[in-house]
């Protein structure tokens, strides 16, 4: 039993708990990254990253910092573990760097991040606000890469850039749904996650 | 001339909220009702408005590559490109301050209604957002970045008063029940911009 409570910041955010269906933060970026896989998977781990250590090192100062330039102080702590992501990307994968644009330096700003360190690591220990930062980053990644996955499908018939239907689908009439590409499908099919999310768990309704 | 095709763009074609999603954890949640949603677009684009001059200057004088060269010969070659981002979080988070202080001392029921979203305007895509994309255009003067931010701003405004809107009406309808709340407020937001997407194209 005690394990099972010492993990459960990390298995509570995947579902009950999801950062982007159920705590509705961190829309911005899920929505804008998610029309082809890879990038959507390289912002997943980027962002869990930052949370993660953020949540550390904001966990370790939170008796130290008062109250009143809170805010501040934890957006001068991510602003530069985004800058040291930034920093890296740009070395090793400047394609994936040069297609997320501004969405890295929008890691910031992400109300993941701040809503987890108000949340959370403000009133916890070090390795709790660990796992917790993981656990948030991956179930953010979740939806994005449910999101990406049939954008791309239908989108542009691709995953992850390899051809998945094959050419005579697209010889007999087949044709790929420009509209999956284009910013307003991500909405409508993250509001198809949360409809399939809120029937299993009746909890959540409203 | 050119300017006004920068500010008509920047509300309707390159709009903050349909075209980028930026700023939309503030939209989602503050649009329940539509004399909120307004009050907190004008700050938004307030900032903006201020904010982009002033990051516009940091950016040419001093982040870009060769932007020290007015120091001196010898920092012509100084390249502080990589602080770009905290110094415009910080620059953004100290105006969200002062923001507040005056709406606290001139407007105390304004203050009072947007209560915790008033300082996480700091933290809003939208403001970043443009900050960012200003830098990736590279504007030639501060005048312009001006235009774009008071377009960005108002765009926003714009869409979160109509979303705000809607949903006012939208508590009279028979909506299934996993849907209520976000679901349905993701599902109109997802039309409007499809809506918006009807600007595309419109040359000025």
């Amino acid at each position: 039993m005690s394990l099972k409570k010492t993990f459960l910041p990390l298995i509570n955010p995947l579902s009950k708990d999801n950062p982007v269906i159920v705590q509705v933060l961190g829309i911005c970026s899920a929505l804008a990254v998610t029309a082809k896989m890879e990038p959507a998977i390289v912002m997943t781990i980027s962002v869990t990253a930052v949370l993660a250590f953020a949540n550390v090192i904001i966990s370790l100062l939170r008796k130290t910092i008062p109250n009143s330039i809170r805010i501040i102080v934890q957006l001068l702590v991510v602003a530069a573990l985004v800058v040291i992501v930034d920093q890296v990307l740009k070395a090793y994968n400047y394609e994936v760097s040069k297609a997320l644009s501004v969405f890295i330096g929008l890691i910031i700003t992400n109300c993941i991040i701040m809503g987890r360190l108000e949340a959370f690591a403000l009133n916890n220990r070090p390795w709790p606000s660990f796992l917790d930062g993981i656990g948030n980053g991956l179930g953010y990644g979740i939806i994005l890469i449910i999101v990406s996955f049939f954008r791309e499908l239908f989108g542009s018939g691709t995953l992850m850039g390899y051809q998945i239907f094959p050419q005579w689908w697209y010889d007999a009439g087949y044709m790929n749904n420009g509209m999956m590409i284009l910013p307003p499908m991500a909405l409508i099919v993250v509001a198809c996650i949360i409809w399939v999310h809120r029937i299993k768990n009746k909890d959540l309704q409203e | 001339m050119e300017n006004l095709n920068l500010f008509i763009r920047s509300i309707f074609i390159d709009n903050m909220i349909f075209a980028y999603f930026l700023g939309m954890c503030s939209f989602l949640a503050v649009s329940k009702n539509v004399k909120t949603a307004f009050g907190l677009g004008v700050a938004v684009t307030f900032v903006l408005i201020v904010a982009l001059p002033i990051t516009w200057c940091i950016n040419e004088y001093i982040l870009q590559p060769g932007a020290l060269s007015w120091l001196g010969e010898e920092y012509a070659s100084a390249d502080l490109s990589f602080l770009g981002l905290i110094m415009f979080i910080a620059v953004i988070a100290a105006l969200v301050q002062m923001l507040e202080m005056v709406i606290e001392k001139y407007s105390p029921s304004l203050y009072n209604s947007l209560g915790i979203f008033l300082p996480l305007i700091a933290v809003n895509c939208a403001i970043l957002g443009a900050v960012l994309f200003m830098q990736q255009r590279e504007f030639s003067n501060a005048w312009t970045a001006t235009v774009y931010g008071a377009g960005s701003g108002i765009g926003w405004l714009l869409a979160i008063t109509c979303l705000a809107a809607i949903r006012e009406r939208l508590s009279y309808s028979q909506v299934p029940k996993p849907l209520r709340g976000i679901g349905i407020t993701f599902i109109i937001t997802g039309l409007m911009g499809i809506a918006f997407m009807s600007f595309l194209g419109i040359k000025l």
